[in-house]
């Protein structure tokens, strides 16, 4: 059992707490703001897709997608600065 | 037992599973040798089932087990990027597979909402849930409910919670293997159904957690190559380029163009056609981007889908996995949209404005189950059109967008009869959707079992069995359950489809809040997070029920208010006038016939949403009872501590 370490424990979950923020933000932007405005984005076309429709179909699911690679990549990086990471095998 | 290191073992499954791809293709192209040499449809269709299930079977015979953590978390050595793939196979079900698609033909962009409500709640479960659940270390999320709100009452609110959101769902599931088998192999729905039933027994009896995992990765396989391959045939046969998901936006250019012809040569009336790109014409923008909230928040909060990330080697590997998880959905949800702006284009060029006699072919084949009428009837052969339309007064002899319809499922269906491919493709597609419909039951299946086995009867009933009789009792419910539900399912409910979507809110408002506080807030108290779910979960299951069985209750004691229409904004009945017809009022609860039946509720809500209404209800109890109360223990704020770090066991060690 390692020694207790506050100090530690609050510094590593305040940078924790952070990215959650940030991730849930990227995610409410994409599942929610941006289709709010999916009138005047189909009026832009590529492609063939209406922007507002192709987003829904397709551009924020590939934003998810990347936002969770992106968010194990930097929580994993937050664990290793404050050694609070797994061993590595 | 875990001797090899991570790498090699994830190497070791992948020469395993690309071994097991390479056997599945050439079986596919040795049915498509005997289907050229003359062998009849239908054999080809029984030996693709037929090998499927004994794969299937076979991989969940070789995982057998008689160990407690192998049957409830395979051993906690599933690697990130295969979990990742039996999640995918656990979460899409015969309604993503077959139903998706079909959705998005009818309902155009308002489809969408479940698209994006069904793969962003990803978002949520890597980022405030499963890493913490993984580093409790538990077996099913019931345990964590009771470990941390204070024992089994909370464990059993838990429980009630998953068996109320994973029986329906499950039900649902093995309803539509019964539907796949019975359309592709011309069995009787109800021997069907219990095929089925057997095939998800083989997979889940024996080895439990792992047999489950192994078989899931088997399937996702079989169902992604499934959904993929005629919609990439189709493609390359339309535009030159196998990549549908780029080629149907030339697919919507033309369906947008002739969507306002079809108006103008009066082949559409305004009322029978939904543009495919218009929003907000099916669901009102509340309701929209309630589906959307709903079902992520749901996807979050469904214990069959938490329960797979307690199998991996981490939390590290539990973060990525769910990344994985994602990126194997994504798949094929962004494949979806293209078979519905394929097929929508198919028959507004192909069938719309043709003459009777000039219908393609293909269509027959669902008109003889019914699948598709034309002129109300459905449409078996030409003579059964032709007669039909004749009754019609005025009828112009051409087909028009009113005088068709089509039931959803025959749009990822028939996908390789209007590509005109060989019969082989047909059989892939149907064994790509039992696949789909088969690894969801089996997660479900063990969800519920688990739930039943491990909470109630050892952590309740008799804390000091043994291991082998743990294991019994668990294999013992699994098979009443799968018994039960196939049971259920073979009296066609016809409610249960619908009450898919409610597993998502119900899932939600029970469990959400209770979950999140407790890990993100030191201070949530056990009464709080007891009354809190008592009171989410009762609100919505009142919502549901209030407004789908008894919704003259719902006007007259709680005030609600007929839904609207979202183009006209008129409202969807006249509650006065319906109230004031006695025929009506004799019906309650309606089996079906009711008018006011889901078109009533608060704030114009659709009751599938029921989940808006009790989770922020379950967070609002929640905080303010912690706030009233005292904070808890100091073992109790250490114990929350110690879930946040990746690092160091798991909190409970479960005895072998």
């Amino acid at each position: 059992m390692e020694q207790p370490n506050p100090e530690r424990d609050e510094a590593y979950w305040a940078d924790t707490s952070r990215l959650m923020w940030t991730t849930l933000g990227i995610w409410f932007f994409f599942g929610y703001v941006i289709h709010a405005f999916v009138i005047p984005l189909n009026k832009i076309v590529i492609l063939g897709f209406p922007l507002g429709f192709y987003m829904a179909a397709q551009g924020s699911l590939i934003a998810f997608v990347v936002l969770l690679f992106w968010f194990a990549k930097s929580q994993d990086k937050i664990d290793r600065k404050h050694g609070v990471a797994e061993d590595d095998e | 037992m875990a001797s090899q290191s991570t790498a090699a073992f994830t190497q070791q499954l992948g020469k395993y599973y690309v071994t097991y791809t390479g056997v599945f293709a050439a079986f596919v192209v040795l049915l498509a040798i005997l289907e050229w040499f003359g062998v009849p449809n239908r054999v080809i269709g029984y030996l693709f089932v037929f090998f499927t299930l004994a794969v299937y079977a076979m991989i969940g015979i070789m995982s057998r087990t008689t160990q407690v953590s192998e049957y409830y978390v395979a051993g906690r050595r599933v690697p990130a990027i295969f979990n990742g793939m039996a999640t995918g196979a656990d979460w899409m079900s015969a309604a993503s597979f077959v139903g998706m698609a079909g959705t998005l033909f009818l309902l155009g962009y308002d489809g969408l909402a479940w698209v994006l409500g069904w793969t962003g709640g990803y978002v949520l479960v890597s980022t405030l849930v499963a890493p913490f659940l993984r580093k409790f270390g538990a077996y099913t999320v019931p345990d964590f409910m009771s470990y941390r709100y204070g024992g089994n009452f909370a464990r059993l609110l838990a429980v009630i919670v998953l068996v109320s959101c994973s029986f329906t769902y499950i039900v649902a599931q093995v309803y539509g293997t019964g539907i796949i088998a019975s359309r592709f192999l011309g069995m009787q729905f109800e021997i069907a159904v219990f095929v089925g039933l057997a095939g998800i027994l083989l997979c889940s009896m024996l080895g439990g957690m792992r047999a489950v995992t192994w078989t899931q990765i088997a399937q996702y396989i079989i169902l992604i190559i499934a959904y993929l391959l005629p919609v990439i045939i189709l493609s390359t046969q339309k535009f030159g380029i196998p990549l549908p998901q780029l080629t149907y936006g030339q697919a919507i250019q033309d369906i947008v163009a002739r969507e306002q012809q079809m108006l103008q040569t009066g082949l559409a009336t305004a009322a029978s056609l939904k543009s495919h790109i218009v929003p907000f014409q099916t669901y009102s923008p509340l309701n929209f981007f309630g589906i959307i909230l709903c079902m992520m928040v749901g996807t979050a909060s469904l214990p069959h889908i938490l329960m797979r990330y307690f199998t991996t080697p981490s939390v590290r590997e539990a973060r990525q996995s769910v990344a994985w998880s994602l990126f194997f959905i994504f798949l094929l949800y962004f494949t979806a949209p293209a078979y519905a702006a394929f097929s929508k284009l198919e028959v507004y060029e192909n069938i719309i404005g043709r003459n009777l006699t000039e219908i393609r072919p293909w269509l027959y084949t669902w008109g003889e189950l019914g699948l598709i009428q034309i002129c109300g009837k459905p449409a078996a052969s030409l003579d059964a059109v032709l007669a039909a339309c004749k009754e019609i007064a005025g009828h112009p002899g051409v087909v028009r967008l009113q005088d068709f319809v089509i039931n959803t499922d025959v749009i990822v269906l028939s996908t390789p009869e209007i590509a005109g491919l060989p019969y082989v493709i047909s059989g892939l597609v149907a064994a790509g959707g039992l696949a789909a419909a088969l690894s969801t039951a089996d997660g479900l299946l063990l969800a519920i079992a688990n739930a039943l086995s491990h909470d109630i009867y050892y952590k309740m009933l008799d804390p000091n069995a043994s291991t082998v009789r743990r294991l019994t009792v668990a294999r013992i419910l699994l098979l009443v359950v799968a018994i039960l539900a196939a049971y259920v399912a073979s009296t066609r409910p016809g409610d249960i489809l619908a009450m898919v979507g409610w597993a998502f809110s119900l899932a939600m408002a029970g469990n959400f809040p209770a979950i999140v506080m407790g890990i993100w807030w030191k201070r949530t108290t056990t009464t709080a997070a007891v009354l809190g779910m008592i009171a989410g979960f009762g609100l919505c299951i009142f919502y549901l029920v209030t407004t789908r069985y008894y919704p003259q209750a719902g006007v007259n004691y709680f005030g609600m208010t007929a839904l609207t229409n979202p183009v006209t904004g008129a409202p969807l009945v006249d509650i006065a006038k319906v109230m004031a017809d006695p025929k009506v009022l004799a019906d309650v609860p309606a089996s079906g016939s009711n008018p006011l039946q889901s078109r009533v509720g608060w704030f114009g809500l659709n009751n599938i949403n029921c989940g808006m209404l009790g989770a922020p209800l379950g967070f609002l109890v929640m905080i303010v009872v912690s706030l009233m109360g005292k904070a808890p223990s100091k073992e109790m704020q250490a114990f929350v501590d110690e879930i946040r770090k990746p690092r160091g066991r798991t909190v409970i060690e479960e005895k072998i």
